[in-house]
């Protein structure tokens, strides 16, 4: 009994010195902005591993969920007659919550592993330290540059998806299955706002770049320098931002879309 | 604001009284190593006595509890991150691995520091790039990248990037680790070579005995966080520790005995409820 | 440097098209076409009940839409519901039309629907529509048609 208690102290207090060096990590990667900004190049460096990369697998899967949303959306809503609202739920499912979520997901998934596992493979193969020795700052050269990449990646991404999973649903819907062209778009476009709809999916998907990417790369940087802790790091990454994002969607959700 | 203490010009490098523990262990106690300017010193003891952590310490990579390091009259523990940065443009350390940047070709590599720490014109880097390879003999290599290379290439390029900027502190972390003779005998020669034409400092941190030998100034033998000896290798080699001996030759019992600690072998090997013997 | 060139290229047209997706989504999908309306005016109306009304329910005049309902507010005084019209410029509602809440197919989207009046004149910022009808609540709609059954079978 005692050894339950001494574990569940030993568990807790180290997660809670995890979080403390998370967040150490994080002011550092904050106040290197301006590093990041200046060395332009990396920037654009990493955008492209890590947001065009995933450009592939996101605009697929949200043109396959657009597909599926507009034939299980017809299937229900002709139980009651309302086929013609398709256009608004498609396009309010993807907009305010698929968008963001499964974008943030598909990224924790390809991009987010990816960086954990290249952070972690420079820490075990010492090229952070050897730059630290160097006298070149690793989190400014390296992990900063791949943090705010991610960042800046998310809500594009997010764009990109409910933009793919409208024309998927169009597909489905009016070409497919007979809705009305013009009904669908009209019916759509009443109903979504930009301001508290499209908007705020972005916001989600801000938050959710800057949380996924933060574990993704913290992952990486704290992980212990062998194959085997790396491999764990990397499904860290992917579980605990799995959980941040369903965490936070609901949150966010409640917020943004509770005061109805 | 550089802090400076009394030291002698004739030390580069002075470790006074450190003491270091990680995680319960206790690194070294108390220990005090004086590396002269100029000359080779050449660390040496058993696997695991923490002397890839010596150099940690000394490059201000890791903290000790108590003690000071002193490099060149400024106190190493207690700079900010700012002045140590600018310290550790004085110092080139060659790691294990080579620690080579592997998405980028061995010319870029050694060019990194370069361009991350001066203004130089592209032309100029050229040319240094080309130096720096040439004097460890890798220049027709540029083109390649670090997954291409041999181990002991990888050695010789991180040997070049470590000396880029013309540093006044070369720090070797194993460098004749699992080389062959070929490559050895290019190592210590260039490690030599390099110390003398450069007026470096080097500190050697290895346990091939032989190599360390040939070519240190002075040597300091450390286990289990203490110096046990220290002085020229000659001094070294006539010691009268029976622990140095054993240690020189590479005898497999001595003062470090052949077996780990066990209990009886006669009431192990069939169960008796056993009387512990001090025979091993 | 070829390589350079591609990676950039490829990164700008990923935030172009980034771009492009929100631009379709504000066009296509959202209403964003609509809002952009600071040269309309206001107009109050006060209702019973407003049943089911909402912010930015729509307002039309014979079907075509106009507007959109701007706030709603309760009245402390007379325990009215008091709502601001956002009417679109260069609409003309005249003088004694009459605002009814209306329900738009089936699913009950509520609306209000401007009956216009006969008068030549139009209202103009922060007029009050005076005439109004209130929601239909189907409870009430139930309740009398269930008293006027039994008040015909009495007689």
């Amino acid at each position: 009994m005692i050894h339950l208690i001494q574990t569940l102290g030993h568990t807790t207090l180290s997660r809670l010195s995890t979080l403390g060096r998370a967040c150490f990590l994080l002011l550092r990667l904050l106040s290197a902005i301006g590093s990041v900004l200046y060395r332009f190049r990396l920037l654009v460096t990493q955008l492209y591993s890590v947001g065009v990369l995933t450009f592939l697998i996101v605009v697929v899967s949200g043109f396959f969920i657009g597909m599926v949303l507009g034939l299980q959306g017809y299937t229900t809503l002709s139980d009651f007659g309302a086929e013609s609202a398709l256009g608004q739920m498609v396009g309010t499912s993807l907009v305010r919550e698929l968008g963001p979520v499964m974008a943030a997901l598909l990224f924790a998934g390809r991009a987010g592993s990816a960086l954990t596992a290249e952070i972690g493979l420079m820490k075990a193969t010492e090229q952070l330290s050897g730059m630290e020795m160097m006298a070149v700052d690793p989190i400014k050269r390296i992990i900063a540059p791949r943090f705010w990449a991610g960042f800046f990646s998310m809500p594009i991404l997010s764009l990109l998806l409910s933009t793919a999973g409208v024309l998927g649903g169009y597909l489905v819907g009016v070409e497919m299955l007979g809705v009305d062209n013009g009904i669908f778009w009209s019916r759509m476009q009443s109903t979504i706002d930009f301001k508290s709809d499209v908007l705020n999916g972005v916001i989600k998907s801000i938050v959710f770049g800057f949380v996924v990417t933060w574990i993704a790369v913290f992952e990486g940087y704290d992980a212990i320098p062998t194959s085997e802790g790396v491999g764990r790091a990397t499904t860290r990454t992917v579980v605990y931002s799995a959980f941040a994002i369903l965490g936070l969607d609901f949150i966010l959700t409640a917020l943004m879309f509770g005061d109805f | 604001m550089t802090l400076t203490a009394s030291q002698p010009a004739e030390m580069m490098v002075s470790v006074n009284k450190l003491s270091f523990s990680r995680a319960s262990r206790v690194i070294f106690d108390d220990i005090t190593i004086n590396i002269r300017r100029g000359k080779i010193t050449a660390i040496m003891g058993p696997s695991g006595t923490g002397k890839t952590t010596l150099l940690k310490l000394i490059g201000g990579q890791l903290r000790p509890q108590t003690g000071t390091i002193n490099v060149d009259g400024i106190i190493v523990n207690q700079l900010s991150r700012q002045r140590l940065f600018e310290l550790r443009q004085r110092m080139g350390m060659l790691f294990q691995s080579g620690a080579l940047l592997t998405d980028l070709s061995v010319f870029e590599n050694v060019a990194f520091p370069m361009r991350e720490h001066t203004q130089l014109p592209e032309s100029m880097i050229h040319s240094l790039v080309l130096m720096k390879l040439d004097a460890v003999g890798l220049r027709g290599a540029h083109q390649l990248m670090p997954s291409q290379l041999s181990g002991g290439m990888a050695r010789r390029v991180a040997l070049a990037r470590a000396i880029a900027l013309d540093p006044q502190i070369m720090m070797y972390d194993e460098p004749f680790a699992g080389q062959d003779p070929l490559s050895m005998g290019v190592l210590l020669k260039l490690i030599h070579v390099l110390n003398n034409a450069l007026n470096l400092t080097s500190i050697v941190v290895t346990h091939d005995i032989h190599e360390a030998f040939t070519i240190a100034d002075e040597v300091y033998l450390i286990s289990e966080g203490k110096v046990v000896e220290h002085g020229s290798a000659k001094q070294i080699q006539t010691s009268s520790s029976e622990w140095v001996q054993q240690f020189i030759h590479g005898h497999y019992d001595g003062p470090v005995p052949f077996h780990y600690p066990a209990a009886d072998y006669r009431s192990e090997l069939f169960g008796l409820a056993g009387t512990k013997s001090s025979a091993p | 440097m070829q390589k350079h060139n591609l990676t950039e290229l490829l990164v700008g047209l990923f935030v172009s098209a980034g771009l492009i997706a929100l631009f379709f989504l504000a066009m296509n999908v959202s209403n964003l076409r609509e809002t952009a309306n600071p040269d309309g005016y206001r107009l109050v109306a006060r209702f019973n009940n407003i049943g089911g009304l909402k912010t930015r329910s729509p307002i039309t005049i014979s079907g075509v839409k106009v507007g959109r309902v701007g706030s709603i507010t309760l009245d402390q005084d007379s325990y009215n519901a008091l709502v601001t019209l956002n009417i679109n410029p260069g609409i003309c509602v005249p003088e004694e039309s009459i605002a009814s809440i209306l329900t738009s197919g089936l699913l009950g989207e509520q609306y209000i629907g401007l009956e216009p009046g006969g008068l030549d004149e139009c209202l103009a910022d922060h007029d009050e529509i005076e005439l109004t009808q209130s929601a239909v609540i189907l409870e009430k709609l139930i309740s009398k048609f269930l008293f006027d059954k039994a008040d015909s079978q009495a007689q």
